[in-house]
């Protein structure tokens, strides 16, 4: 059963809204509009995200013969570094709040803006500061540190543009505080009437979450990035012991950002999620306060982590047993998503529309990606996969089977409130299976290839692992083209898919009560919040 | 919203307090007081730091929201050198395998 709703005609809206109200490059350069400036890194997201795609796929196709197929052993430290930072960096840490959240966070509470809609705008541009910095490092010769920047290659030994990546690193962290900061205070001092903090929507929740690990956590990267510039450029001793420092310090300054960083990364995915659910199975959320909480639960206990990314780095083992706990700590508010998430599902009214399909996808892959989680906390295990593909394919189950099946979950979701246009579901639907179908064989095989010991960040591997990476890099093709099925469509449907109504999917939310596209100002009346979120009626089959 | 106004005396007296500090922290630094020269060059930063987040920040003037704020960076400042100095700290409990010989307990840390 499909709850689609469209107007048959093809024609524009007639409304004056957001995307009309004017034209030029000029009104998209100096909008303050946060639905614009939204659209605005949509585009410079995707473009990141296709570069750093691109570098993926040359790997994959080097790692198809045992010897390496393509490049030279330097070149491909650089592919995967390359890969690491655009993707981490510029694509999975912005994407859903800079995008989503901008566009989404003021129409859901009822706002006409975001609270600074001029930091709003000054936070693409260092965005984009920060990525030009980071391609000049690519295109002048690339990096070979990895996205990590141990010490002390990076500072010391390795001759690639260290400086210049890392510079668009520290550049890029400031777009990433600018928006936090522009989302905490919108979320605490512009909510409409009646829109008390448990009747937000979840995406607003975890949003919000996310937003305090980003001005919690982002300095302490800026100050570890600049502390390994001082000592390559002037041979400062902090990370060097040559030089009277201490290299596991720069571990545990580099993960103490990075490792919530990963929570950057998940919890506005699973805010999406939160949201996809609810609709496409017309019931109210199961447990809206845990679901809530466990999102600020996962912001906090996300700091208490990082040493799990140390365990054989020479970190005392004593503090490793305390973080390997801690970490296995995280497991429990992610579990109360998970299960209330399947619990909403039960005696729903299910539509497998195109975002309900990345939503049930992101459910097992995150689970997968979840669990092999669990296996890494534990000490044991993780000394005999450490730095294996079974930590590569933990990692992208979460990032990549979560964290992008959300975003484009999300994007199908709320496109027809973007752009005021439908796209072909059919398109849409295959799109999400052929991704579900072409990220699971490139990554399983990945799991057992770790398993069996094959080390990450190496050019070549034994002919016995040959089979599984064969397999690994047909599925990175398939799912190359699953990314690229929706990229052609949503271009085709800002000109010629049928005009939208203001809630094709009969969702809940302010959001859907505003035209498609909406108007500049949102919404002509701000409007008075009466009821819970996800307030679906309840049908006889619910109550039994 | 109306802030509270700090005047430009206040402001100088500041100003000049933080560049004396600085020059303290300089002259201080040429004399040799053992491991008092680190306690007291990072006294003087936490002095500094304070009259710059009292008065600069107006974390004096500020709401109870904005405080709160601002000690929860305190709070995650402590948890990242606490959890730092549990691995620092407990490096030199591990006994190497026998026959190992170990970098702590020869001296050459």
């Amino acid at each position: 059963m499909s709850s689609l709703t469209v107007d048959e005609a093809p024609q524009a809206a007639s409304h004056v809204h957001y995307l009309n109200v004017k034209f030029g490059v000029k009104s998209w350069l100096f909008t303050t509009d946060h639905k614009r400036i939204a659209l605005l890194y949509l585009a410079s997201i995707t473009f990141f995200f296709f570069v750093g795609g691109a570098a993926a796929v040359l790997m994959r196709l080097h790692l198809l013969t045992p010897g390496g197929l393509l490049v030279e052993p330097a070149t491909y430290n650089k592919l995967f570094t390359v890969h690491g930072i655009l993707m981490v960096f510029f694509f999975l840490i912005p994407a859903i709040p800079a995008v989503l959240g901008n566009f989404l966070v003021p129409m859901m509470i009822g706002a006409r803006d975001l609270a600074f809609p001029k930091l709003n705008l000054l936070s693409w541009y260092v965005y984009i500061l920060g990525g030009l910095f980071t391609l000049y490092a690519v295109v002048a010769g690339g990096v070979d540190t990895g996205w990590t920047f141990y010490t002390p290659y990076s500072s010391t030994y390795s001759n690639s543009h260290v400086i210049a990546a890392a510079l668009g690193i520290f550049i890029t962290g400031f777009s990433s505080i600018l928006t936090g900061l522009n989302f905490i205070v919108t979320i605490h001092k512009m909510r409409a009437p009646g829109l008390t903090w448990f009747r937000l929507p979840l995406f607003i929740w975890a949003i919000y979450a996310t937003s305090i690990i980003f001005i919690l956590g982002t300095p302490v990267l800026a100050i570890t990035i600049v502390l390994v510039a001082l000592e390559r450029l002037f041979h400062i001793g902090v990370f060097d012991p040559a030089l009277g420092g201490d290299p596991i310090l720069f571990q545990h300054m580099f993960w103490f950002y990075s490792h919530p960083a990963v929570y950057i990364m998940i919890l506005p995915g699973m805010g999406v999620e939160s949201e996809l659910i609810t609709c496409f199975s017309r019931k109210k959320i199961f447990g809206y306060k845990f679901v809530a909480m466990s999102s600020l639960g996962i912001a906090l206990l996300g700091f208490l982590v990082w040493g799990h990314h140390m365990f054989v780095s020479g970190q005392s083992m004593y503090a490793g047993m305390v973080f390997s706990i801690l970490s296995y700590l995280v497991a429990v508010p992610s579990a109360v998503k998970v299960f209330n998430w399947t619990a909403t599902l039960y005696k729903g009214s299910i539509s497998y529309d195109a975002p309900m399909l990345y939503a049930l996808g992101f459910i097992g892959l995150f689970t997968m990606g979840g669990v092999t989680g669990m296996f890494l906390a534990s000490l044991g295990v993780n000394v005999h996969v450490h730095d294996t593909y079974f930590v590569i394919a933990h990692f992208h189950y979460i990032m990549v089977g979560g964290m992008v099946m959300a975003y484009l979950g999300g994007i199908h979701f709320w496109w027809p409130k973007i752009s005021g246009r439908m796209y072909p579901q059919g398109w849409a639907r295959f799109a999400a299976l052929v991704i579900f179908v072409g990220f699971n064989l490139t990554f399983f095989p990945q799991y057992i290839l770790g398993f069996l010991g094959m080390p990450r960040r190496y050019a070549v591997y034994p002919a016995e692992f040959q089979v599984l990476n064969v397999m690994s890099s047909a599925g990175a093709s398939i799912l190359g083209v699953g990314y690229l099925i929706p990229l052609i469509y949503f271009i085709w449907s800002m000109r010629y898919g049928p005009v939208a109504s203001a809630n094709p999917w009969n969702a809940k939310g302010l959001e859907w009560q505003t035209p498609s596209p909406p108007p500049t100002e949102n919404f002509e009346e701000i409007p008075v919040v009466t009821e819970e979120a996800y307030d679906y009626p309840v049908r006889e089959a619910q109550v039994a | 919203m109306a802030g509270h106004i700090v005047s430009i005396k206040l402001y100088a007296l500041i100003f000049i307090t933080l560049l004396v500090m600085t020059g303290v922290t300089t002259a201080v630094g040429y004399v040799d007081l053992g491991r008092w020269n680190i306690i007291i060059a990072l006294a003087i930063a936490i002095f500094k730091a304070s009259l710059v987040i009292l008065f600069f920040m107006h974390m004096k003037y500020a709401g109870k929201l904005p405080r709160l704020v601002f000690a929860s960076t305190l709070l995650w400042l402590a948890i990242l050198i606490t959890l730092t100095m549990s691995d620092v700290l407990t490096r030199s409990w591990d006994h190497p395998p026998q026959g190992w010989q170990s970098l702590s307990t020869s001296g050459q840390r």
